[in-house]
């Protein structure tokens, strides 16, 4: 009972519980299976961020901070970012990267995701009521 | 075509989500813009395309509403209308005039001229072609598409800082 | 020709909407809908008559296909405007906060 207080209604928590995975399998599926099915790094970031994002809007923000804490995001955005740069500057010279195009999409959709969840936890977090009073 | 169709809706709903007084209504309108561009993706055949469509304008939406949610809009009334509704035809008609000089030059619908596309043809055998394109032969400017994305993430973050300064004043 | 036009026309209202209005999250709208019809349109030249999308399979012709280079285009232009969008969101939700409106023209207290 005391966890119903914060968030959105019974409802809604419930039918997040069952579809967050699905959600979070799917980004996953579209950026790595993107080599020859429709998809790519950009959507399966984005779909990722999105599932965070669920659940932030039905259960609050500390539940997503605590499922997704800040050293896990910061991390993960630069072991990304490392990645893409140590398969950008070979590419420019001229190496041909057609087996790292699973790989390379995987960094891109890790990174555009862990940044736009980043934006909105701190459209969510530093809200205008606090300084309102 | 259906494609014409697609247009037509996707014009009325943005005249609708100008000229709505409700916010919350306007910014659902132009979702609706957005929703008509991802089907006119999918006849237009690019399906990558649709899906990433798709799935920003659902960011879009949750970000845009909010932002307007809870929050009244007093009536305005529009002050120096003759002068700003005259400034505006002008802009239009500077860009229609340059439209005319632009359109002769360009292909007819459904004849590409596909020049430079050729050589991604040849030296790509995987199956997503768009995706080889981004990826294989521009990873460099796939890097600093995600630059200019967390500059926009880092000036978030330094817009919505600081919540004390309003007790300051 | 007639859907060049139609890109045009949309264009040409998100232009009124950035100029006309006052109303900021009307000027975010506007600039929303310039970026649609400007993907559109590179979307629309690269377009074939009865062609495919650009996914190899076996039996498929290289030359039966749609043009794949703009559509790499236009997926880097999608991301920007989301970048943008957000921007500006952020900027408005704090206009809001400090001014307590979205008129542009009320606000006057701009000092750094």
């Amino acid at each position: 009972m005391k966890n119903n207080e914060i968030g959105m209604s019974l409802i809604v928590k419930t039918i997040t519980r069952l579809t967050i995975g699905l959600i979070l399998i799917y980004g996953i599926y579209i950026s790595m299976f993107s080599s020859a099915h429709p998809g790519g790094g950009f959507a399966g970031g984005v779909i990722i961020a999105l599932s965070f994002i669920h659940i932030m809007l039905a259960f609050g923000k500390g539940i997503a901070l605590k499922k997704l804490t800040g050293k896990i995001i910061v991390s993960l955005m630069s072991i990304s970012a490392l990645l893409i740069i140590c398969l950008a500057v070979p590419n420019f010279i001229g190496k041909d990267l057609r087996e790292g195009i699973p790989v390379s999409d995987i960094a891109i959709s890790l990174m555009v995701g862990m940044g736009l969840f980043l934006a909105f936890m701190a459209l969510a977090l530093m809200t205008p009521h606090r300084g309102q009073s | 075509m259906e494609i014409h169709l697609i247009l037509i809706f996707m014009i009325i709903f943005a005249l609708a989500a100008i000229e709505i007084k409700d916010l919350l209504s306007s910014v659902v309108a132009m979702s609706a813009v957005g929703l008509g561009l991802c089907f006119a993706f999918l006849i237009l055949k690019a399906p990558n395309l649709a899906i990433t469509q798709l799935v920003v304008e659902l960011l879009c939406l949750i970000l845009l509403i909010r932002a307007t949610i809870n929050k009244d809009l007093p009536l305005v009334k529009d002050g120096r209308w003759f002068f700003n509704t005259i400034s505006t035809f002008v802009f239009v008609a500077v860009f229609l005039s340059f439209i005319y000089f632009a359109l002769k030059e360009l292909p007819r619908f459904g004849e590409p001229l596909m020049r430079l596309s050729q050589q991604y043809f040849d030296r790509t055998a995987v199956g997503n072609t768009v995706n080889a394109i981004t990826v294989n032969f521009r990873h460099l400017d796939a890097l600093a598409e995600i630059a200019v994305l967390f500059a926009a993430i880092i000036g978030v973050l330094a817009v919505m800082r600081k919540v004390g300064r309003i007790h300051e004043e | 020709m007639v859907i060049y036009m139609l890109c045009f026309v949309l264009f040409c209202i998100g232009l009124y909407g950035v100029l006309r209005k006052r109303n900021i999250i009307k000027i975010i709208i506007g600039i929303g809908i310039m970026e649609y019809a400007v993907n559109l349109f590179l979307i629309v030249l690269g377009y074939r008559v009865r062609g495919r999308a650009p996914i190899f399979s076996s039996d498929q012709q290289v030359l039966n296909m749609v043009d794949p280079l703009p559509q790499a285009v236009v997926l880097t232009t999608i991301v920007i405007s989301l970048a943008t969008t957000l921007l500006l969101a952020a900027i408005a939700i704090r206009i809001y906060e400090k001014y307590k409106t979205f008129d542009i023209t009320k606000i006057k207290r701009l000092r750094g």
